[in-house]
């Protein structure tokens, strides 16, 4: 616990929710990112995963839209300190996305279009955990907000939910991506508080 | 950035307010004594950390406003705008006062920085949107301490002339004659006498007050996320390369100033 500020009681909520260390509830989806938003036609738009011996599976929009699609509930934790509660998704689980892809890698870099990166173990992407997102609340997902698609992996900070995913490269070692190379956690898992490098 | 990039872990640190400034009907300066502050770079922010005697505690983040290393000792100011349904910037901005101790750590932020050292004499073209020019003044502030002559455009979209940030401290900074211009964009009320019309941020503005991508300028820009995302959309319309332009938004999505 920190030294009392004083003066400060602070706003408590009602509902009771609990909130990872630190964050605080918003009703609206605040944006994040390092640069102009890139504008992605689904005409040209991409998803490649590499894995780590260089086999590339591809699929085009409609080969991508083709897929079984799953509809997530989740709550999302931005390290900027809000949560939002209950965010509707729709997209693809990376366990199907995998399904035909032959790896023993242990880390995944996501690759968006604009060149962002972020990087996380390939554990963290299986069993249930993380989509390719392309509607939020049952419309096409705004650019700001990472469309066509986007990375979704709401158990860790939002920065590692890659706006306009283009690949995630496989690989047994583990890279840095660009907020993980600019002071913030390797990890970044909101219940531990992992915002920054050290935490 | 190479010495954002080294510092290691991030440890709460208490400050002490030494002194606090108006800025606005709605802003405030507050100046902190920090010992053991380890510097920053300009356009880095600061998580605070306010804390009720019940244990309940909450944090947010602010820019800093202050160039590095630029006063004595140890002291770092920061720029609160407050927010009517805000939780922590009316009592920062309102109820801190001087002596008061606060919570915070940092210096976060390896991306939107500028250093006078790794820049050398490329220009800059800062386009802030109300309270985003707070990290934006920090650059301006770092460039005059540093004494670099890095030419410098600020452009600066406001409400009103009453909503003006450090309106005292950049028409001197200007008319010093070194490099700095800046240009005002009112978005609702202009002063009296103006000629320039009201509105928000335009192609020609951002053409005629800023420098041609051919001059591979440095751009940041900072402002509610509906700001940032029109200029961003406008200067890579007009040529400027999006690796070139360095964002910063804040506030829910949709947001004008």
């Amino acid at each position: 616990m920190g030294i009392v500020s004083p003066g400060f009681s602070g706003r408590r909520r009602s509902g009771g929710e609990k909130l990872p260390p630190g964050q605080y509830l918003v009703s609206d989806f605040p944006v994040l990112s390092a640069g102009p938003t890139p504008r992605v036609d689904t005409g040209r738009w991409e998803l490649q995963i590499t894995t780590e011996t260089g086999q590339v599976h591809r699929w085009d929009w409609a080969a991508f839209r083709a897929l079984p699609a799953e509809e997530p509930t989740v709550d999302i934790h931005c390290v900027t300190k809000w949560s939002k509660l209950g965010t509707h998704w729709r997209g693809v689980s990376l366990d199907t996305l995998l399904a035909g892809v032959e790896t023993s890698a242990g880390f995944a870099l996501a690759r968006s279009y604009g060149g962002y990166t972020t990087n996380l173990p390939l554990a963290d992407l299986v069993d249930g955990q993380a989509w390719v997102a392309f509607d939020f609340d049952d419309e096409p997902l705004d650019p700001e907000h990472g469309g066509p698609a986007r990375l979704l992996v709401p158990h860790l900070y939002f920065w590692k939910s890659a706006k306009w995913l283009q690949g995630i490269d496989l690989s047994d070692h583990d890279t840095p991506g660009f907020w993980e190379s600019l002071g913030y956690h390797n990890y970044g898992d909101p219940w531990r508080e992992q915002r920054y490098w050290g935490d | 950035m190479a010495r954002a990039a080294v510092l290691g872990r991030l440890t709460w640190q208490v400050g002490t307010v030494a002194a606090t400034r108006d800025e606005t009907a709605t802003a405030r300066t507050i100046v902190l004594d920090v010992p053991g502050w380890p510097g920053h770079l300009a356009g880095q922010h600061v998580d605070v950390r306010l804390t009720a005697e019940d244990g309940y505690s909450t944090q947010r983040s602010y820019s800093i406003a202050s160039a590095p290393d630029g006063q004595a000792g140890r002291q770092l100011e920061l720029t609160v705008q407050r927010l009517a349904d805000g939780e922590v910037s009316p009592y920062l901005t309102q109820t801190l006062a001087v002596g008061y101790p606060l919570e915070l750590r940092g210096p976060i932020g390896g991306w939107f920085v500028w250093d006078p050292a790794g820049a050398a004499a490329a220009p800059v073209l800062l386009v802030a949107g109300g309270s985003g020019v707070v990290p934006l003044m920090a650059m301006i502030r770092e460039r005059a301490a540093a004494g670099s002559r890095a030419p410098f455009r600020l452009i600066y979209s406001v409400r009103d002339p009453g909503a003006l940030l450090y309106a005292g401290e950049l028409a001197q900074r200007e008319q010093a004659g070194d490099g700095l211009e800046v240009t005002y964009v009112y978005s609702r009320t202009a002063p009296p006498g103006s000629t320039e019309p009201t509105g928000r941020i335009n192609a020609t503005t951002l053409a005629s007050a800023g420098w041609p991508p051919e001059e591979s300028p440095a751009v940041f820009v900072c402002g509610p996320t509906g700001f940032v995302e029109a200029a961003a959309d406008l200067l890579v319309r007009a040529g400027h390369g999006a690796s070139a332009i360095k964002t910063e938004r804040f506030g829910p999505s949709g947001g004008q100033p």
